[in-house]
């Protein structure tokens, strides 16, 4: 059992450029820590800061926006 | 199809129809009559490499997927009994009744797109394909990779079922080629499906694989292929061996595997052993295909192919019969899917005046009211054949899903998007009630608007599906951690299952179509996509910033296969110039463009003044230039030239062609490099065309090319094949050792080029007279199209389409289009087809008059709106803005058509007064609450468990990892120093309930021993010591409010105070902690018990719980004594 520190992550990825990266990082198989979890929205613009403290009240301990 | 009669525009078509002896409408796929089929045959699907029944479906995804009996191989067919899957099908749709059907029907144009089939390479003997069983075709090996293969997508070779450690694959088996059993032309896709496979054998069987490909030349001249090709050998190791295989034999007797002898690159002899052999062999025509050619009148060219000329790449000899695909010549998907949106153009322009007078309006069935407060959420959890479900524990995921709020039904499909699969969602939705649907399956980019057709079509809002992206973002990048994408699966699941819960009916939304088209570029792409659109009746504004209409074609002499294009731009130029519906604007450049699909508003600036032009759809057709070499002396020796301009100069000096004795043609210059990672793919081509012209004309000049891959893809080859008949001498270089061009006298003499030769290994020096350079294609990227637009460009510059090979000429962007030169560089023939590709999108939005747009659109509560204009401001698409509201004021309005559902201006409402339809607030939130749950269950187990904290000391719960003062306190440490303090158990079962707590304010400093706080109960006090000194930071609010809690969980939700510790370090070492706590707690008891009486001493014994709200039941012990003896304080 590892017990170094894996930052639980939640995504917020714009639909039209970093979510079709993850979906890029899929098709060419680019391995990546299982720890992440994506929200699409339709533009990194969409992020209120409410959803950055929810996602970290909600658990998580780093939050990423990517648009 | 049988015959043809009639003309363009009329034709009268005989078909035959076989009997298939399934009744398509009764069977429901269930495959009952497979399994009870007691007839195997081979499956010539999967290349022959398992068996199937001779009651059997084609392939998993066949569409409609209905079964079939195959009447040549069926027992009752053979022997006049069994009928077994009529006995055991369900829906009766077995009729071994059924006969053949010849029918007729009445059509403007004919599309012939039958494709080309796998030269058979038994004939190859000395590759011994019919002799060994783990020499394979490409096409077999395209199989075993497959989930739905013969092996389930496990790579395993065909002799032994083992696992191969080393694959070959040899290319050009059958093409290129001269002799009896082979083709000259090169059939174009296998260096490509090499690689391809190669890099998926290795993704199958891990890195370790060794994948090795003996080819000849290597053809990646398609968009994107040479970064792949550059991708497979550096980063996954595939080895690429430039060589000629001449035989292949078994490695020793008795084994299974293969030993590869060949002439290496320098012509050496080599041979190595590998487990399995893979042969890349080519396509062909089929005999069926050439003999349906001979009765449809349609003439075909010595290898069988239709024939088509590069100006009119569509049309075959016949009037009416048009081509795409690979029955023409030899096409990768792009191209063959381009091209059949060309052929559906050219079609369509014999048919414009019928157009729409066959159709039938789909029709859906009325949405079905949702109750807001019923919610019954389906779960479809897709394996992906085995893209997920390798990965994946997709059953759990499944059970797992039926586990959630509002999950009613919960399934697992192999393909959820294949045609059954669909049904089954639809049969669902019906049968269980549902009202919102959760679909786990790849991703939604590609794959949503399938399934909102499919819940539509089972009368659901499309908006009430939502997606959990279980494989793109999750079996595929987390191959080595089975376990955590599991997790991930249904951590995923859940979130979906959130957000569709707070989901809603979303109305559609539809716009009407301004029926014109904007094309911008007036080469040969751009007007040919302006006739296609003009001749079907559409008007077409042509934007052209030169002064004339031709681009680059003005440049070209002539086609590959000799047709002369100057005049054909010229006839072109005329046609568009003449025709009423083409409105040409000459020097003219755009100036801006906003609007969206069926409404573009786009300035255009002419000469001194700027006109607006409305428009439905736009094509974008900008071409390209060549790159101005700085290399091989270009630009500083006259004699020095590039592409074309060296035929300029014969053609303006023909006596220098005269004099001339040898000229060198150097390829990839500045293609194929660091700075240019792309294949210009008509180089090759373009300089084997200009080699054959020069020997033509001078048999005795010296022709030299210089070719790093020779690339003449296709029916091409034959130009390669001619090059060399008439003694072009050709050198291969690479990177590495770039040919040297040096100059004798000056910049006007005799030029000196040394190359490397790849056979001798020594340098040649060549005296030559001319030296022309192939540099790379550009992209035109002196204008603004892609932020005008706003449409994307590749890494290279080049537009970037929404599917490479799906949708090779739309944007993502609707309504715009892209064609020639622009997309990536191209020959003259596929230009033309693609501009037709691009027409023919543009003209199916134009030809109607309405059409649908995204409703996902901001929704603006214009009560909590207060007119403060950030919204406005903020919005890139102009899409809201503000409007006069009698007596408020200024209140915000959304204009649905032009918003893209950013939802910036959600983001920014100071007022919240705006959210997005699908992203609602609250459905964002509810999936974020939702992904975090097993974050907060992983968080909470890494601490101790609460059994694990507590313990029970003489009936009395005690935590563990607290201290204890002897005033009935606890004390916990908290992470940085601060420490929260409450009552223990024991105070709250003496005191019994209490009604109020007495907590100091935050800030107040408390000092140890000191009365810190008192509880009360119907105005009795009860002061408590404060166990350390230090300054509030916190009070339990919550507590205050409910003193309850103090007894129900007092080391939990019963806390009292957080305090910044003042005093000593040494104060702590008062307190009591661990062993010391337990024993002061037994002592307390003691006295309690004493207090009490025999009567509960003898409970104590007999091991009974703890006395709750001893006050209250043995008041006669009287508070103070108990606050005093217990609490050490005075009331």
């Amino acid at each position: 059992m590892n017990d170094e520190f894996q930052p639980r992550i939640i995504a917020f990825l714009c639909n039209w450029c970093a979510y079709a990266g993850a979906d890029l990082a899929g098709v060419s198989r680019i391995q990546y820590p299982p720890t992440i979890r994506v929200v699409r929205i339709l533009c990194s613009g969409r992020v209120d800061p409410l959803y950055v403290v929810k996602g970290l009240q909600s658990g998580f301990d780093g939050v990423l926006v990517s648009g | 199809m049988e015959g043809i009669e009639g003309h363009a525009g009329r034709f009268t078509v005989t078909l035959r129809e076989h009997p298939r002896f399934v009744d398509i409408n009764k069977c429901i796929a269930c495959g009952v009559c497979a399994e009870k089929c007691p007839r195997k045959v081979e499956d010539a699907f999967n290349e022959g490499l398992n068996k199937r029944k001779a009651a059997y479906v084609q392939y998993p995804q066949a569409v409609p997927l209905k079964y079939a009996i195959d009447a040549d191989h069926c027992i009752y067919f053979e022997k006049g009994k069994c009928r077994a899957c009529e006995k055991f099908c369900p829906a009766g749709a077995i009729d071994f009744n059924q006969n053949e059907r010849i029918f007729t029907i009445e059509v403007g144009s004919v599309v012939l797109a039958l494709g080309a089939r796998h030269l058979d390479p038994s004939a190859i003997e000395e590759y011994g394909y019919s002799t060994f069983p783990n020499v394979i075709t490409g096409m077999q090996m395209e199989r075993i990779l497959s989930a739905t293969g013969p092996y389930q997508g496990r790579l395993v070779r065909p002799s032994d079922g083992q696992p191969p450690k080393k694959i070959a694959w040899i290319q050009c088996v059958g093409s290129r080629s001269t002799g009896a059993t082979a083709h000259e032309y090169c059939s174009g896709v296998c260096c490509m499906y090499a690689i391809k496979e190669a890099v998926i054998a290795k993704e199958h069987a891990g890195r370790d694989l060794d994948a090795a490909i003996f080819f000849m030349d290597m053809r990646t001249h398609g968009k994107e292929f040479e970064r792949y090709y550059r991708r497979a050998e550096s980063e996954l190791g595939v080895r690429f061996i430039r060589s000629r295989v001449h035989s292949v034999e078994s490695s020793a007797p008795g084994s299974d595997s293969l030993k590869v002898r060949y002439a290496d690159d320098t012509g050496a002899e080599a041979e190595e052993i590998f487990d399995l052999v893979v042969l890349s062999n080519g396509l062909e025509t089929s005999n069926e295909v050439r003999e349906l050619a001979d009765r449809l009148g349609v003439a075909v060219d010595e290898n069988g192919f239709v024939k088509t000329a590069c100006l009119s790449p569509l049309e075959t000899s016949r009037k009416g019969i048009f081509v795409c695909g690979s029955v023409a010549n030899p096409a990768d998907i792009p191209q063959a899917v381009m091209e059949a949106s060309a052929a559906s153009s050219a079609a369509a322009r014999l048919l414009a005046k019928a157009r729409g007078s066959q159709v039938r309006e789909k029709e859906y069935p009325a949405e079905k009211p949702i109750d807001p407060a019923e919610i019954r959420v389906g779960v479809f959890v897709c394996h992906c054949g085995i893209n997920i479900s390798s990965v994946v524990d997709v059953t759990e995921v499944r059970d797992y899903a039926k586990t959630l709020p509002g999950v009613v039904y919960s399934t697992d499909n192999l393909f959820s998007c294949s045609q059954d699969t669909q049904q089954t969602i639809r049969d669902a939705v019906t049968e269980h009630r549902l009202n919102r649907v959760v679909v786990a399956a790849c991703t939604p980019r590609t794959h949503e608007p399938l399934f909102q057709e499919t819940i539509r079509e089972a009368g659901l809002n499309p908006y009430l599906l939502e997606f959990a992206n279980i494989r793109d973002q999750d079996a595929w990048v987390h191959q080595g951690c089975p376990e955590e994408a599991t997790v991930k699966a249904k951590d995923l699941v859940r979130m979906a299952v959130s957000k569709v819960t707070f989901s809603e009916p979303v109305e559609r939304l539809q716009i009407t179509m301004h029926k014109s088209a904007l094309v911008v570029g007036g080469g040969v792409a751009g007007m040919t996509a302006a006739l296609g659109l003009a001749e079907q009746g559409f008007p077409v504004h042509l934007i052209e910033r030169n002064g004339n209409l031709g681009g680059n074609a003005r440049n070209i002499r002539a086609t590959w296969k000799g047709e002369d294009v100057r005049s054909y731009v010229e006839e072109l130029s005329k046609r568009v110039i003449a025709h009423p519906d083409i409105n040409v604007l000459l020097n003219a450049r755009i100036e801006s463009v906003s609007g969206f699909v069926g409404n573009f508003l786009s300035r255009v600036r002419k000469g001194g003044r700027s006109e607006e032009i409305s428009h439905g759809v736009a094509i974008i057709s900008s071409g390209g230039g060549f790159y101005k070499p700085e290399e091989y002396l270009y630009g500083q020796h006259e004699r020095v030239t590039c592409w074309h301009e060296l035929e300029d100069l014969f053609e303006k000096e023909p006596e220098r062609l005269q004099r001339a004795e040898a000229v060198v043609l150097i390829q990839c210059v500045g293609s194929r490099d660091e700075d240019r990672p792309y294949c210009s793919r008509l180089c090759c081509t373009a300089s084997l065309q200009q080699a054959v012209t020069l020997k033509t004309r001078k048999p005795d000049l010296e022709v030299y090319v210089l070719y790093r891959d020779l690339r003449s893809y296709g029916l091409r080859e034959e130009l390669y094949r001619k090059a060399r008949e008439l003694g072009v001498i050709f050198f291969r270089y690479t990177p590495e050792n770039k040919p040297a061009v040096s100059a004798y006298e000056g910049t006007r003499g005799k030029l000196n080029v040394t190359v490397q030769d790849h056979v001798l290994n020594i340098p040649i020096s060549l005296d030559v007279d001319y030296v022309n350079l192939f540099s790379a294609i550009l992209p035109q990227t002196d204008n603004d199209l892609p932020h005008l637009f706003k449409v994307p460009t590749n890494t290279d510059g080049f537009f970037l389409e929404a599917h490479a090979k799906l949708r090779p000429v739309d944007f993502s962007t609707e309504g715009v289009f892209v064609c020639g030169l622009a997309h990536y560089p191209k020959p003259i023939e596929e230009s033309i087809a693609q501009a037709e590709a691009a027409s023919s999108r543009a003209a199916g939005l134009l030809a109607r008059g309405t059409i649908e747009v995204e409703p996902v659109v901001s929704v603006i509560d214009q009560e909590r709106c207060v007119g403060c204009g950030f919204c406005e401001a903020s919005c890139p698409f102009g899409a809201v803005k503000l409007v006069a509201v009698a007596g408020k004021g200024f209140r915000a309005e959304n204009i649905p058509a032009l918003c893209k559902g950013c939802g910036i201006c959600a983001a920014g409402c100071p007022q919240k007064a705006i959210d997005i339809y699908h992203f609602r607030d609250n459905q964002i939130l509810a999936s974020v609450q939702a992904g975090g749950e097993t974050t907060r269950e992983a968080k909470a187990s890494s601490r101790p468990s609460p059994a694990a904290r507590v313990t029970f000391v003489s009936g009395y719960l005690m935590r563990r990892d607290c201290m204890y003062h002897v005033g009935h306190t606890w004390i916990e440490r908290m992470k940085g120093g601060r420490l929260r303090i409450g009552v223990d158990d024991f105070a709250g079962k003496i005191l019994g309930p209490v009604d109020r707590l007495n907590l100091p304010p935050r800030g107040e400093v408390l000092r140890q021993d000191r009365k810190g706080w008192s509880f009360l109960r119907a105005s009795r006090r009860a002061p408590f010591l404060s166990p350390v000194t230090g300054k509030v930071f916190d009070i339990n609010l919550d507590a205050v409010s409910h003193p309850e809690n103090v007894l129900k969980d007092p080391y939990g939700d019963g806390w009292l105070l957080v305090v910044e510790p003042k005093g000593s370090e040494a104060e702590l070492k008062h307190l009591l902690y661990g062993e010391a706590g337990f024993r002061w707690m037994e002592e307390e008891n003691r006295k309690l018990l004493e207090l009490l009486g025999p009567e509960y001493e003898r409970l104590a014994a007999s091991g009974g719980g703890a006395v709750e709200d001893v006050f209250g039941i043995r008041p006669e012990i009287g508070w103070e004594t108990l606050v005093k003896t217990f609490l050490r304080t005075e009331v």
